[in-house]
């Protein structure tokens, strides 16, 4: 059964991996790749890593789906609909399709190939990585931390310094988003166009974005008619 | 050597090799930033499966002190480490991506690159 449904899960991802590296429509593509991320959080949950599948499916296909779907309606074209800018998104055609990352990407993969027939077999109990240090967090966890989740005690306690080191880099991260985004949005309030013919009218940086805004009739109405010029 | 027991860790480098395809042979930079993505989980689901123990259970320890086989958590915790930092740098990257658009009016890599290629020296 566990088997099946391993074959099953990265027959899946393989196919949503294909999917996005052949579609042209960004939208399309973002949407791909949270698919990708709840895949692999499946292929967690039957590998036994409960908290990893928490996190992928709440940060990887969530958080991240947004951050995306947030940068197509700022760099999206020129309709104003927020929403209909978003999905039309597309990436330009290449004249012809490169030989060399094809070729690059094969050589690399079979190096890598070669490379895992040195490594123990999957799911052996006494492959390298479950000895050492894993046997005492596994029976010492009850004792030392009293917490029944052992990948909670690893995380908060025996390795804290780690975290505290992570915690430092999404704080970073957020500073530098801050950073390189609020005077994108101070621009918008001197009256400036960033850029493109026509003013875009919602630039929050925020969420603010993806929402279609109350006076939306009218821009609605236009954007589908964009839409639909882009569609014929 | 055994190929069968090897099928995931080829199924991995497939994924992998997908992401890295994405990343160098498209121009456009949100698709590329996908493309390490893809890159990147496939790195994680090559941690957790190197984690995995035949017939084990989530690493939670249960009430009763059932001695039970576990998997390993070491491998998690790392990678929800990794988990959230590719998030915060794939932030950055979108944010960049952002900045670019305003200062050159394109994502496409190319058009940026032949653009800077005329500024005068």
């Amino acid at each position: 059964m566990e088997l099946v449904l391993t074959f099953l899960l990265l027959a899946f991802l393989g196919a949503t991996a294909l999917g996005v590296a052949k579609t042209r429509n960004l939208f399309s593509a973002v949407v791909l790749a949270g698919i990708f991320s709840f895949l692999s959080a499946g292929l967690f949950t039957v590998m036994d890593a409960v908290d990893v599948a928490f996190t992928e499916a709440a940060v990887g296909a969530g958080v991240s789906t947004v951050f995306y779907l947030a940068t197509l309606a700022l760099v999206g074209g020129k309709v104003r609909a927020p929403e209909i800018r978003i999905t039309t998104v597309k990436e330009k055609q290449t004249a012809r399709t490169p030989r060399f990352p094809l070729v690059v990407v094969v050589v690399t993969g079979a190096i890598l190939i070669y490379g895992t027939l040195d490594m123990p077999p999957y799911g052996e109990p006494n492959n390298p990585i479950h000895r050492h240090v894993t046997p005492r967090y596994l029976e010492e966890t009850d004792e030392e931390i009293g917490v029944p989740n052992v990948v909670t005690a690893v995380l908060a306690s025996y390795r804290g310094y780690d975290t505290l080191g992570e915690t430092t880099v999404v704080f970073t991260a957020a500073v530098g988003v801050m950073m390189l985004l609020s005077r994108l949005k101070k621009r918008d309030e001197l009256g400036e166009e960033p850029w493109g013919e026509e003013p875009v009218e919602s630039l929050d940086v925020g969420f603010g974005a993806l929402e279609p805004s109350l006076e939306s009739g009218d821009r609605l109405a236009e954007g589908e008619g964009r839409a639909e010029e882009l569609a014929t | 050597m055994n190929i069968v027991v090897h099928y995931n860790y080829w199924a991995f480098i497939f994924l992998m090799m997908v992401g890295f395809y994405i990343l160098i042979s498209r121009r456009n930079l949100v698709k590329k930033i996908m493309g390490l993505n893809i890159f990147q989980t496939s790195v994680f689901i090559f941690f957790i499966s190197m984690g995995v123990v035949k017939g084990g259970q989530p690493p939670i320890l249960p009430d009763d002190g059932r001695q039970l086989i576990f998997s390993n958590p070491l491998p998690h915790v790392l990678i929800l480490t990794a988990i959230v930092v590719g998030v915060s740098t794939t932030a950055v990257a979108l944010a960049l991506v952002v900045r670019i658009k305003e200062a050159y009016g394109t994502i496409e890599g190319d058009e940026v690159t032949a653009m800077d290629n005329e500024l005068p020296a």
